[in-house]
């Protein structure tokens, strides 16, 4: 059972407690944006084999959203983090670094 | 290769059954090759198989980073059906559906295709709705399905009970000449004929980089080292997206874990398929006696092949309120495997922005009834440039916001 820990109410939860959100930190592209563009943030998706960064919902508890960093192999935790960001915290991508050492997802590695 | 037959299995047991050959080469690569196809599973062998039979193009390499038929092809609950409501869906799994009638005849490999009908329960209001426009659909589109009462429903199949608390069966959709096919020898039927026209399956060797030259694919580097190529096919399933990160583009693409599980061995008492999908649970029964039961897909991407435990949970309970006989079944095994699905719930099979460079994803849930069908089309879309049962799933749809939306049509993970 996959356990993340909301950083909004501090609770830790089983994912029958969460709902999962799809990928984080989407650049929104919106009207006057290229096809391409449009068509890359409604669409494609990352979908890493390895460190990911997504959004979960705290539906039955505080009903606030947050992101994870986990491992899609293996889905090892590496850390949980507020959603009022646009790129993952120094001590989340410090904490995947130790352990998946030349990791990359996007930009942010 | 040695045809197999009535006479031959006369014949082997007179000599100790040592004259079975092996079922398909294990050769090593050679360094270039007319096509590549990259994943053999059913999607990838059906289409070397096609390009052979149909197009004349037998230098022909599958790569396979391990076994054979060892991802999603044997792993899931090896329903056959066609009863899509799209156009385009029902036109390319009509297609498969009617090859798998005589595929055992044309491998000359007994699949045992067994059209024993697949219903799907309604049990809701919408749900009669949307199965009754199904149903007409179907009619236009040439695939036999009807609109059937919950009498007969119970008629087919008497281990349902029909006046259930929550959920009654209020009536199905009902496609007699759908099925189950056994899953392990499409692949090894497709192999074995591959094989057979001198194409070279090339298992334990993983696509390690895609190597292209001025926007064209000219090979790939592997753990056998590098092979060259005019066309390549990629045909991973799951692991799309990484194929395609080597190929330089990306994919409308999520890879989720889908398990299934089975039973004890019991005897005899259901000889149709069952697909309720407002509780979410479909059964059938294997010539085994093992209730073949498919469940859920996990919510967040995963590449774990084992899936979340509390969907086992939700199937087991949804379908015990409709098949109340199974609550005493023990369950033998459980297990997922990694399905790639798009925004639409439909496949893709296309070409990409690399030239020469094909592939064939996004069956999401439901691959495995579609692979006579996507290696037929697949074919003939990497042969010729265009095929009629492929024009519809082309990567463009997502720009151009032309979706084959089965998502909404089937309301459910299919």
């Amino acid at each position: 059972m996959l356990i993340l820990t909301c950083p909004n109410c501090g609770e830790a939860k089983d994912e029958t407690e969460l709902h999962a959100g799809g990928e984080a930190h989407l650049k929104r592209f919106g009207p006057g944006s290229s096809d391409a563009d449009f068509e890359a943030y409604l669409f494609e998706r990352e979908n890493p084999k390895g460190v990911h960064f997504e959004r979960w919902h705290c539906a039955p508890g505080c009903g606030k959203w947050f992101h994870a960093a986990r491992c899609t192999m293996t889905n090892e935790v590496f850390g949980t983090y507020s959603a009022q960001t646009t790129e993952p915290p120094e001590n989340i991508k410090d904490a995947i670094t130790a352990k998946r050492p030349g990791w990359h997802w996007r930009q942010f590695s | 290769m040695k045809r197999y037959s009535a006479f031959a299995v006369a014949r082997e047991a007179f000599r100790h059954h040592t004259g079975w050959e092996r079922a398909w080469r294990s050769p090593e690569p050679k360094s270039h090759y007319d096509v590549i196809i990259i994943g053999a599973g059913g999607h990838g062998l059906a289409t070397a198989y096609y390009l052979g039979k149909n197009h004349g193009i037998k230098n022909v390499a599958v790569l396979e980073k391990g076994w054979l038929g060892g991802g999603n092809t044997g792993r899931n609950t090896t329903i056959i059906r066609s009863n899509y409501l799209q156009d385009p869906s029902a036109a390319i799994y009509e297609k498969a559906r009617s090859l798998y009638e005589d595929l055992s005849q044309d491998l000359n490999y007994n699949i045992m295709f067994s059209p024993r009908g697949v219903m799907m329960l309604a049990q809701t209001e919408h749900e009669i709705r949307g199965y009754q426009r199904t149903a007409h659909a179907n009619t236009l589109q040439g695939v036999a399905t009807e609109f059937i009462s919950p009498k007969r429903v119970k008629e087919l199949c008497p281990i349902i009970d029909i006046s259930g608390p929550r959920y009654p069966v209020l009536g199905a959709l009902w496609q007699p000449r759908g099925g189950t096919a056994r899953h392990d020898a499409v692949a090894w039927g497709y192999a074995r004929a591959c094989s057979d026209m001198g194409m070279d399956i090339i298992q334990k060797c993983e696509v390690t980089a895609i190597k292209q030259e001025g926007g064209r694919v000219t090979g790939v580097e592997t753990t056998k080292g590098a092979i060259g190529c005019n066309k390549m096919g990629i045909v991973v399933a799951g692991n799309s997206g990484q194929a395609a990160e080597m190929a330089g583009f990306r994919l409308p693409i999520e890879s989720v874990p889908l398990q299934a599980l089975v039973s004890e061995p019991i005897k005899p008492c259901m000889d149709v398929v069952v697909m309720a999908n407002t509780v979410h649970g479909y059964l059938s029964q294997s010539d085994k006696g093992e209730m073949v039961i498919g469940g859920g897909t996990d919510g967040h991407n995963a590449y774990t092949q084992r899936g979340s435990f509390h969907h086992v949970e939700e199937t087991v309970r949804a379908l015990i309120e409709t098949f109340p006989m199974i609550s005493r079944l023990k369950m033998l095994r459980q297990w997922g495997g990694i399905v790639d699905i798009t925004g639409d719930r439909s496949p893709i099979l296309s070409t990409t922005p690399l030239d020469g460079c094909f592939i064939n994803c996004g069956w999401g849930t439901g691959g495995f009834k579609a692979i006579p069908g996507s290696g037929f089309g697949m074919a003939q879309l990497m042969a010729t440039g265009h095929s009629p049962l492929t024009e519809q799933f082309g990567l463009n749809r997502f720009r151009e916001g032309r979706f084959i939306d089965e998502s909404v049509a089937a309301g459910v993970a299919h």
